[in-house]
């Protein structure tokens, strides 16, 4: 009888992914770290310094989790999605298709890996951000948990898009026209509470603010909305994706014949 | 021991609602080599398709050496090696890596001995770090190949082995296939070269329009199928085929020097007898006789070009 869990399988598959973004460092990791730093170089050093301070944090810090946070979350989305997608479009898919391993273990090893990658990305432009800004991390656990969950949340939706897309347009439709929208709009460079009340409203409606407020939280004490509801947020995201890819699995949609 | 490969009643009807095979009954024994044919389109691709987990199944049952594919794939699929048609491979991979890869995703643990054992069979050693965008179309066939026995299948699928491959190579590919066989491997492939199929195969099976139309043993196949052909070299030359052999399916060469009849190969003692009686005793000459057997090429064509 096989063993239920094809832990072999998920090793092979990381380890695969992994020696794949060392190969394409500076495309995969590099380069998102060098523009999001030069966002907070240029909007938090060199302009910011004529705009206010929020509350009790001067801007520049202010704009960096959710600066973060929109890199990790688009990067998630890209790896998860390529990491799918191309072997789909190479023909390389058979292999995976044909080997036994289940829903699972694909799962955690692609998304797995691509959501490591993202969450060393965000952990990497953190790290370059501490000599340029004045950042405090008051909830460090936190902090992690939040940038863990965001990156297998999107990761997820990154493979979901990967397994959907039919061609490489499709594949940045999604992270272009929803994604992309979504995170500028999610309050990285400014506190909803600065909205006129109807736009608060409707902020509301976009799950990234979420993500940004929770994930600022855990630096500056500051949320836009109460923690527990980020956090719901985020966890019924990550569930609904879950669902999503067990379907596609279980039905072989775009990927079995 | 169950059997390699037990099929009952398979059918497929893809999305767009083109049925690609229709009602497959098909078993297939350990150590087996079963050759697939068919034209194209026939249905060879999707049936092994059906079988390793890449085309959803939408009638009947397939078993794995025991393990039904819908039931338990994980071991089903375990069983199973793929070598498919087309040349699909990671360009930016090495050999090893990819080897060693596959040997992972099939749940077995690292062996660099098994690896390089493969790699070596497969005389991929040398360019073991190579990436594989370097290397030619045969080589990355053997790469495919090497990656579906990293996992040590017990049945090895190859989808049209020896296309892109030169003589040599596939030459030292049948004697891979038949170490194999040795080790106790079951191998299914299929082919458009029909030589090949009888060269290689134990057993046949033809394959169109989504039906298997036959499925039987070589030997066999060439007996009942084969036709066969005698030549009779006749003393003297004549103008036209004697009257009296007309119940005999003969020709007559253009020369007026040789016979040719044309038999049954199940049949031939009593057709071959009669006809040499019936020159004695009409008194016709002859300085030699040969026999033909027709090849597996034209058992084929007969087979399938008939109303295609
Ligand atoms: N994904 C698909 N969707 C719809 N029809 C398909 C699909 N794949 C194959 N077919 C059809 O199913 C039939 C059988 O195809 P298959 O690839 O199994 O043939 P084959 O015997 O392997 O042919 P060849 O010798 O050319 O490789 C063909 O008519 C083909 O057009
Ligand atoms: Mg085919």
């Amino acid at each position: 009888m096989t063993p239920p869990f094809n832990g072999q399988a998920v090793r092979a598959i990381l380890r695969y992914e992994m020696s794949r973004a060392r190969r394409t460092l500076g495309q995969s990791i590099l380069s998102p770290v060098l523009s999001t730093v030069l966002y907070f170089v240029v909007f938090g050093a060199a302009i910011g310094s004529r705009i206010p301070a929020v509350g009790a944090v001067s801007y520049a810090a202010f704009i960096v989790p959710g600066l973060i946070m929109q890199t990790v979350l688009a990067q998630s989305i890209s790896f998860a999605a390529f990491a799918i997608y191309f072997p789909r479009f190479t023909g390389t898919i058979y292999e995976i298709l044909s080997a036994p391993v289940s829903f699972v273990e694909v799962i955690i090893g692609y998304v797995g890996a691509a959501a490591l990658k993202s969450a060393a990305t965000g952990l990497i432009i953190l790290f370059i951000s501490f000599f340029f800004v004045p950042l405090r991390i008051l909830h460090p656990f936190c902090m992690i948990g939040f940038l863990g969950l965001t990156c297998a949340a999107f990761s997820l939706l990154g493979f979901i898009i990967g397994i959907w897309a039919d061609g490489f347009e499709q594949l940045q439709l999604i992270p272009l026209l929803v994604i992309t929208p979504l995170s500028f709009l999610g309050g990285s460079f400014y506190s909803i509470k600065m909205l006129p009340p109807f736009w608060q409203k409707l902020s509301l409606a976009n799950p990234v603010v979420y993500l940004i407020s929770g994930f600022r939280w855990s630096f500056y004490g500051h949320a836009d909305v109460a923690v527990g509801v980020s956090l719901s947020v985020i966890g019924a995201f990550f569930a609904v994706c879950l669902c999503v890819t067990a379907w596609i699995f279980k039905t072989g949609y775009r990927l079995r014949n | 021991m169950t059997p390699a490969i037990s099929i009952k009643g398979l059918g497929k009807t893809y999305a767009g609602g083109f049925t690609a095979l229709k009602d497959i009954d098909l078993e297939i024994e350990r150590g087996e080599i079963f050759a697939l044919l068919g034209p194209n389109g026939a249905g060879k691709t999707t049936l092994i398709g059906a079988i390793c987990g890449t085309v959803k199944v939408t009638a009947g049952h397939v078993s794995v050496c025991g393990h039904d594919i819908a039931a338990d794939p994980a071991s089903a699929r375990k069983a199973v090696g793929l070598v498919p048609q087309e040349l699909t491979i990671e360009a930016f991979e090495t050999p090893w890596d990819t080897v060693s890869f596959s040997r992972g995703l099939f749940g077995r643990p690292p062996d660099p001995a098994r690896i390089e054992d493969i790699l070596k069979r497969l005389s991929l050693w040398d360019k073991k770090d190579t990436q594989i965008r370097r290397l030619s179309g045969g080589m990355k066939r053997r790469v495919m190949i090497a990656k579906a026995l990293a996992h040590e299948p017990q049945v090895l699928f190859l989808d049209e082995p020896s296309a892109g491959v030169d003589v040599e190579l596939r030459k030292s590919m049948w004697e891979q296939v038949r170490l194999l066989r040795a080790a106790g491997v079951t191998i299914i492939l299929t082919t458009h070269y029909l030589e090949e199929a009888e060269e290689i195969a134990d057993r046949i099976g033809v394959i169109r329009k989504g039906r298997l139309i036959l499925t039987e043993d070589k030997d066999t196949l060439m007996k009942k199928l084969g036709k066969k052909e005698l030549a009779v070299e006749l003393a003297a030359a004549h103008a036209g085929i004697p009257p009296v052999l007309a119940n005999f399916d003969l020709a007559l060469s253009p020369d007026g020097l040789r016979l040719i009849l044309t038999y049954e190969a199940g049949r031939g003692e009593s057709v071959i007898s009669g006809l040499l009686e019936k020159l004695k005793a009409e008194g016709i000459a002859y300085a030699d006789i040969s026999t033909r057997q027709s090849s597996l090429e034209e058992i084929f064509i007969r087979l399938v070009g008939e109303d295609a």
